[in-house]
């Protein structure tokens, strides 16, 4: 009766031959820990995947089911900057269409300054139609996501509002009568039994701790605030700026002809003080970040000159003229946030039968834009990985060699970028004369030579 | 330091010239006991080996990892050429709705990955200890419980009971067996017996060379430990000209021999195009009789055995 009962309940999980009397466990293909953009993301990846028909996938949320019919009125503060290359794997998720119905920014350009000098360089794709990069609410993409997973319903389990208390690892080598699957205890108290544990549960992730794997990561005693600016007047709005100020990054990311996101990077006190500022100080700051050329020393300035005259002459195309972001009129209501910022890198990003995807394996700085995108790679590099392992009969989380393949994968692609973006947060955390020279004159030199930009460009693409 | 039986080997490798033997003959005598019944398979010798290794099956870095490495090529083989033969059913399930016999399971390396791609696969082996192994590894994955059996038996005890069977199966596999036979032919005839016609037969098995006397038993055994000290017999390896001509002469048509190729180093198998060593083989059990004179634009030995049949 009670075997009857937990069938029906539970659907279409098999229960296992009882370890202990009676009480059948679900014995899941694959759990996914965590229901934010890549862990849902990641979910539909699998999904969809031909040759994982039939395997038993599960995705646990703690929160709610997040549910959009249309944009609403006011914007998020949480946007991501997509890369084509996410782009792409959401468009093969059928997500992409549910994201441009309902509110989703292209740009098609960049422009990124030094608050000390006057270098700055612009990224563009060669003509201007194509995109660059698009602005999206974290909330569109889950909702997206959430309603594609919906037509999913006969190849994955979706629990929502089901937290975590407990996970119980299995030991790599079979021992007697041991169970071999990773153990996952709910709050509710039910206990499921996993092959493979997908831990996609953000940077804080509780999987990557139980499961011992170390991390390195620095605070940047930095906290970012964001904020839903309204524009002074209606533009054509397909630009980010994103300005290097001795405190720190400030960016603006268009969401409208109207309106664009702000993200400003800065010291703990300097971010506590732009939260209680009223709304017209708080304009009037940003404005002057964007537009003031206070920070600039005479040094530098000579020197950058020097150096633009010079390429010139030797690139006649390298260099831009400095374009100015518009201005600020006010902000929406309500918006203004602020969170800590670090950086975190788990040292592994696989142990026997566990898989970190996400923010759980890397959280970086949001000053490139490429948190959520560094994400959807992973799901990507993961769901390829799994699916030829299945297609070869293999446990999924019993091989080191597939799981390895995802880690290497990964590593050799986050890692760089990880490095590059803490560089360039160094780099720019100062105004000691030296470090600005260095700076300027490589900001320039890199806007000057169009193969290092492409690099670039294609790099955060992917 | 070579021992005597070792040097003798190597005297008569050293001076063979080729490794053809056109008559083949059991190689070592029949053993018989009072306790086993009579199956001339199975080598007493080669179960006991076997039993003392039974709780290691499972260790991927252990006495057996080579064999779990193997499964990377084994798989897609057997997968790939029955795909060739059985379109696919289901996505996700390639080999649904297949029956497959693996004979020599040990304690499952390979039966577990073929019902994982579906498949019904029953997994016979004369070692008793292995077949617990292999049972007790199989009880805790529910969705494979209801695809896979085991049996501890030998190849022939199960061709004399499947006159009650009403159907035979649509592949046999028969991967790292052959070298371990006492009784090849008699093994081969039941491999024929069991199977469907048109069924497939998988082999995968060591060549008798030189290079797999160096390589196989030297380094492999003695010197990297890559498999426990006399696993091997080079005497029984089976080269596979010999042993296509012992499947044509049985009834099978060969499809195709891949070679190889094991890396210490890596711990990984690559497909090479020599079959100096290790090999893979696919034979197709033929529709008519053997001894039909069905037209083939093949081989010779097709064409010799044919007159002889």
């Amino acid at each position: 009766e009670l075997l009857r009962l937990q069938r029906q309940r539970l659907g279409s999980a098999w229960p296992v031959r009882g370890q202990t009397e009676g009480e059948p466990l679900d014995v899941y293909d694959i759990v996914i820990s965590g229901g934010g953009m890549v862990g849902t993301a990641m979910a539909c990846s699998l999904g969809f995947d031909p040759h994982l028909q039939g395997r038993k996938i599960l995705l646990l949320e703690a929160g709610p089911k997040k549910q959009m019919d249309k944009a609403p009125e006011v914007f998020s503060t949480r946007v991501s900057s997509i890369s084509p290359g996410s782009a792409t794997l959401l468009s093969g998720l059928g997500a992409w269409d549910h994201i441009v119905k309902l509110r989703c920014k292209p740009y098609q350009k960049m422009q990124v300054w030094d608050a000390c000098s006057d270098a700055l360089i612009t990224f563009d794709k060669e003509n201007l139609q194509d995109e660059m990069a698009y602005v999206v609410e974290n909330d569109v993409i889950v909702a997206a996501l959430t309603k594609q997973l919906q037509t999913l319903s006969d190849q994955v389990e979706v629990q929502y509002r089901t937290r975590v208390v407990k996970y119980t690892w299995p030991r790599p080598y079979q021992v007697a009568d041991s169970i071999p699957w990773v153990q996952v205890t709910l709050a509710s108290g039910q206990t499921l039994q996993t092959k493979l544990l997908i831990g996609a549960d953000g940077p804080n992730s509780m999987v990557r701790r139980e499961a011992g794997i170390p991390t390195v990561k620095w605070n940047y005693d930095q906290s970012a605030v964001v904020a839903v600016l309204h524009l002074s007047e209606p533009t054509e709005n397909n630009v980010a700026w994103q300005r290097f100020l001795p405190t720190g990054p400030i960016a603006m990311l268009p969401l409208s002809d109207t309106e664009s996101s702000l993200v400003w990077s800065t010291s703990h006190q300097h971010a506590e003080l732009l939260l209680q500022m009223d709304e017209e100080s708080f304009v009037d700051a940003i404005n002057s970040a964007f537009w003031s050329n206070e920070n600039q020393s005479e040094l530098v300035e000579a020197a950058g000159s020097l150096f633009r005259t010079a390429l010139t002459i030797l690139m006649p195309n390298g260099t831009s003229t400095r374009q100015l972001p518009p201005s600020v009129a006010g902000i929406g209501p309500k918006s203004r946030v602020m969170f800590p910022l670090g950086m975190g890198h788990a040292s592994e990003y696989i142990r026997h039968r566990v898989a970190l995807i996400g923010d759980a394996a890397h959280r970086v700085h949001p000053l490139a834009g490429q948190g959520a995108n560094l994400g959807f790679g992973d799901v990507a590099s993961l769901t390829q990985v799994l699916s030829q392992a299945a297609f070869n009969g293999k446990d999924l989380g019993k091989s080191m060699q597939h799981l390895l393949e995802y880690e290497t994968d990964r590593q050799r692609h986050n890692l760089p970028m990880m490095a590059a973006i803490d560089l360039m947060k160094r780099l720019y955390s100062t105004n000691a004369a030296p470090m600005v020279l260095l700076r300027t004159l490589g900001l320039q030199a890199t806007n000057a030579l169009p193969p290092i930009k492409e690099q670039i460009i294609a790099y955060a693409s992917k | 330091m070579l021992s005597r039986r070792s040097a003798q080997l190597a005297y008569r490798l050293l001076t063979s010239t080729s490794t053809y033997r056109p008559a083949l003959q059991p190689r070592l005598p029949v053993q018989q006991s009072g306790r086993l019944i009579s199956h001339s398979t199975v080598d007493p010798a080669e179960v006991r080996k076997f039993q003392a290794l039974a709780s290691k099956w499972w260790d991927e870095r252990g006495e057996f990892g080579a064999l779990h490495a193997m499964n990377d090529l084994r798989v897609p083989f057997i997968r790939d050429n029955l795909l060739s033969v059985h379109s696919a059913r289901q996505m996700g399930s390639p080999l649904s709705g297949l029956r497959v016999l693996d004979v020599g399971c040990g304690g499952g390396l390979l039966t577990e990955p073929l019902a994982r791609l579906g498949a019904d696969v029953l997994g016979i082996d004369p070692v008793q200890d292995s077949v617990r192994i292999a049972e007790l590894h199989l009880s805790h994955d529910p969705a494979l419980c209801g695809r896979v059996r085991y049996r501890a038996c030998s190849l022939e005890e199960l061709a004399d009971e499947d006159e009650q069977e009403e159907e035979g199966f649509h592949a046999v596999v028969a991967s790292e067996v052959l070298e371990h036979l006492a009784d090849l032919e008699t093994f081969i005839q039941c491999c024929h017996h069991v199977l469907k016609p048109g069924g497939s037969l998988f082999v995968t098995t060591i060549n008798r060379t030189q290079m797999s006397y160096i390589l196989g038993i030297i380094a492999a055994e003695q010197v990297l430990r890559i498999v426990p000290r006399g696993t091997h017999d080079w005497e029984k390896f089976i080269s596979p000209v010999e042993l296509e001509t012992l499947l044509e002469s049985t009834g099978f048509s060969v499809e195709c021999i891949r070679g190889m190729l094991y890396n210490p180093v890596s711990g990984a198998w690559s497909w090479q195009q020599s079959t100096a060593i290790n090999y893979a083989l696919h034979a197709l059990k033929r529709r008519e009789e053997p001894q039909s004179d069905r037209v083939e634009s093949e081989s010779e030995d097709e064409a010799a055995s044919r007159s002889t049949a």
